[in-house]
């Protein structure tokens, strides 16, 4: 009995190394001390009432946000450790499989759970009050999705201490992925994880479509739009047609691995084919998913800052649109050298570079935009500005791994990885920090130091440089990513050095981020006015942080640019005139958390194929459903108007 | 109908209208996740494994039954939306009643469908690559029309205790929604799978 119990904890437990036992004393402590807090402090409560049952898309903003943060965290500790390891030929800091699973978490987390859900919440805070909205359109449907991503990525990341993490790389091919050539538990959290996540995406998708065509403030027709509203609605749709195929892909992988079912394994007629070209028919306009919203914020931030209108708004526009078709007409270039034919390769290489067509018209916009401009270094501009150039370098190379012949040279190598995240950091990275400072009074009513921006930013961009310009040199000299060791003799020892180098200072830059927002939330400076920056978009029409109701009255808009130009005019005060009115606002709800928990209980289930706890955990999920069906006549609360006129003088908007 | 020159009772209120636009959107994710599933099965019909075929398994009898019963529950739900439009809760869930007993026939004829092939014909989802994308396809609609009746019958008790008002109203006219779209699903199973894997 006694035997029996060890060896199920020891397959239950990832036992064996002492860096596993030290993330196991940490997060026992960790949990230990969150506890004792909330507990001590008579928190949880409070806890309860503002954030696990609240549907404010500002605070679910924020919740997305530092569960980002810490997401970032992690996923950056799994890419220095992978750098670690090949600070120096032969070495064996790390064992193969170690550094299998460390990769394949490092590119799962960075995308899945750091850089779409910092864009959501970016989305959340900013969007409803871009449009002059109270809140999105299905502030219940909101909150479900957080914590849908949320308990996904909880799950996801107690793989490494509990049963094993999956191993298979973040595109999890088949046939490598399937039942036969890994078994145990490590997939299976990435499928299932990934599958709870995505439909709590597919839920942001559809709720911010919605929002954006119906509730806007009267006035503001589709090309008056502040541009991050525009890009969040092009991506919206990229979801909307791009999730149902990464969920299909993970269910047949799901239903191989769980059932015997023969989709995508090499016996019986599957196809271990069609999953890279089901993965990446989601996978292409993914990349599209989290680079197009900051290409919204850089409109914003380059505007602001340059104190001038957007340079050929509607060419932006229509350059995003045409970005957002054709991102599901180039997902063959992931894998050229597969074995299709000539023909079918040209189509891909040819759809792919089109690509660069729009975007560098977006290029030119901001060059423009910058043109004549009073530009102003801030923060946020700074990491703006860098990303145009940075972004280009990995543009251009991109362009050059569009064409098919050469893919067959760097295929695979380290120049696709330099060439994916130079897009991906000096893309997506630098424009959520961009988004972070530029929105950040608005989130807490204090403006980030600049000068330990100013320093984080220079170590961040600079070490980014260290760390990822090499790489191209390295891919060309032959070395293939996710090798977790190499030979010395080959040349490739001063460069894999520098690349290490870099990484840290990456790290390095991320402290400094880190404690310049404590610093921060002590010493920044207040945000009085509600506009910092000198903003052009209605969100800093508002006080900051922003009430519950965002506007005590909802703006007229008459232009683009509808703050700047209510300045111009002097009707700012329009929307905090006395006197006021009840205001309408859904009520909070506990459901989508308890909800989220049982998707949890029934994923965990099913990771481990114990039917006894999967079961409960969907009967769990459909009672919560129904319960919502049946409680949701009448979800709505009014704040009087007296306390609207309070809340409006504690901001000091009335005299 | 009474409603041609103003607002039907679901769209009147904000969030009604909002809650009906989300569910169209919804209904084109789901398009794709069925155009997913549609490629995959018609990518693996031909990969039989020396399993049985298509030709083999299917019982024109059995998915003509099938077919009929989805069919007229989506005329029967239609005709249920034409009383929420009169604001006849009576009628309503009379119509939504039979659409309900013609679903649950559909999917017990479906049932008993895939046991038959398991049971008899030894045809399972890890016989061949064929039949995983045969169960998983036909499954999914299958697991869609379940979830629909029991969707259905909260909304029947709802209409049972309130009345016509505008969100009992918005939710009868999305399931709508759902069961017909169903009905579209299944008339591409009926044509790719059915029809072709007694042909092809």
């Amino acid at each position: 009995m006694i035997e029996n119990i060890k060896s199920f904890l020891g397959s239950f437990f990832v036992t064996g190394d002492p860096m596993i036992y030290g993330a196991d004393a940490s997060i026992a402590l960790a949990s230990i001390g969150i506890v004792f807090y909330l507990t001590y402090f008579k928190k949880w409560k409070w806890l309860w009432d503002e954030w696990l049952t609240t549907v404010d898309h500002k605070k679910i903003g924020i919740m997305y946000i530092i569960a980002a943060i810490l997401m970032l965290f992690r996923g950056g500790v799994d890419a220095l450790l992978m750098r670690a390891q090949l600070i120096i030929p032969n070495n064996t800091f790390l064992t193969s499989q170690h550094y299998n699973e460390i990769f394949t978490t490092h590119g799962t987390i960075m995308i899945f759970f750091m850089a779409m859900p910092f864009i959501f919440g970016l989305m959340n805070i900013a969007v409803p009050l871009q449009i002059g909205a109270r809140d999105v359109a299905f502030p219940f449907l909101n909150a479900v999705s957080f914590w849908l991503f949320f308990l996904a990525a909880m799950l996801f990341n107690i793989s490494f201490v509990i049963g094993g993490s999956p191993d298979a790389g973040w595109t999890s091919y088949a046939p490598l992925a399937g039942l036969k050539l890994d078994p145990g538990v490590g997939e299976n959290y990435y499928l299932i994880a990934l599958q709870i996540s995505g439909i709590g995406t597919l839920a942001t998708g559809v709720n911010f479509l919605v929002t954006i065509f119906k509730m806007r403030a009267p006035g503001m027709t589709l090309f008056k739009m502040p541009m991050f509203t525009w890009s969040t609605l092009v991506t919206s749709i990229i979801v909307i047609f791009a999730f149902p195929v990464l969920t299909i892909a993970l269910a047949l992988m799901s239903i191989d691995r769980l059932f015997g079912a023969h989709f995508f394994t090499i016996e019986a007629g599957g196809s271990p084919m069609m999953w890279a070209n089901l993965f990446w028919i989601w996978g292409h306009p993914e990349v599209y998913i989290v680079l197009i919203p900051v290409l919204g914020i850089f409109s914003e931030v380059i505007s602001t800052f340059a104190h001038k209108t957007l340079f050929g708004y509607k060419a932006m526009v229509w350059s995003m649109i045409a970005i957002s078709v054709l991102s599901f007409t180039t997902w063959l270039h992931h894998f050229f050298t597969m074995g299709n034919t000539a023909m079918v390769n040209s189509f891909f290489s040819i759809s792919t570079m089109i690509i660069a067509i729009p975007t560098g018209v977006k290029i030119f916009n901001w060059l423009f935009t910058l043109n004549k401009g009073r530009i102003e270094f801030t923060t946020a501009m700074l990491w703006a500005l860098a990303f145009i150039p940075n972004f280009t370098i990995g543009g251009i190379t991109g362009v050059m791994l569009s064409l098919a012949p050469a893919d067959y040279q760097y295929h695979n190598s380290y120049f696709l990885i330099a060439h994916f995240h130079n897009v991906l950091i000096a893309g997506t990275v630098f424009g959520v920090f961009a988004g972070l400072h530029y929105w950040w009074p608005k989130m807490f009513g204090h403006i980030l130091n600049e000068r330990l921006g100013k320093w984080a930013f220079w170590v961040f961009m600079i070490s980014y440089n260290i760390c990822f310009l090499p790489m191209y040199f390295i891919g060309l000299m032959g070395m293939t990513r996710r090798m977790y060791t190499f030979p010395s003799g080959l040349g490739w020892e001063p460069l894999n050095l520098i690349i290490t180098l870099g990484a840290f200072g990456m790290g390095v830059g991320f402290l400094i981020m880190v404690w310049m927002i404590v610093y921060s939330a002590k010493y920044g400076k207040r945000d009085t006015t509600g506009d910092p920056w000198n903003g052009r978009t209605l969100e800093w029409a508002t006080s900051s942080p922003a009430p519950e109701y965002n506007f005590a009255h909802i703006p007229q808009v008459e232009t683009v640019d509808a703050f700047a130009h209510m300045k111009e005019k002097g009707t700012a005060d329009s929307i905090y005139k006395a006197p006021f009115q009840a205001i309408h606002m859904p009520n909070d709800s506990g459901i989508p958390f308890i909800l989220s928990v049982f998707f949890f209980i029934a994923g965990f289930g099913l990771v481990f194929e114990w039917y006894w706890m999967a079961i409960p955990g969907a009967i769990g999920i459909v009672v919560c459903m129904i319960l919502r069906s049946f409680k949701d006549h009448d979800d709505h609360h009014h704040i009087p108007a007296e306390e609207v006129e309070q809340t409006e003088r504690a901001a000091g908007r009335l005299s | 109908m009474e409603t041609t020159n103003h607002t039907p009772i679901e769209y009147s209120t904000e969030e009604g209208s909002n809650k009906i636009l989300g569910f169209w959107v919804f209904l084109g994710a789901e398009i794709v996740l069925f155009s997913a599933l549609f490629s995959v099965y018609l990518v693996l019909h031909s990969h039989t494994a020396g399993g049985p075929t298509s030709k083999d398994l299917f019982e024109v009898r059995e998915f003509m039954i099938e077919t009929f019963l989805l069919l007229i529950s989506s005329f029967t739900c239609g005709l249920g939306t034409i009383e929420l439009r009169r604001h006849n809760v009576k009628g309503l869930v009379a119509w939504l009643v039979i659409t309900l007993l013609l679903g649950l026939g559909f999917v017990g004829m479906e049932l008993n469908e895939f046991i038959t092939y398991v049971t008899v014909e030894h045809a399972t989802i890890q016989t061949s690559a064929f039949l995983s994308g045969f169960f998983v396809l036909v499954g999914t609609h299958g697991a869609h029309v379940s979830l629909g009746i029991v969707w259905m019958i909260c909304v029947v008790i709802q209409l049972l205790r309130r009345g016509v008002t505008p969100v009992t109203a918005r939710k009868a006219f999305i399931i709508g929604l759902y069961w017909h779209f169903l009905d579209v699903v299944w008339i591409f199973i009926f044509t790719a799978v059915y029809l072709t894997g007694l042909v092809l």
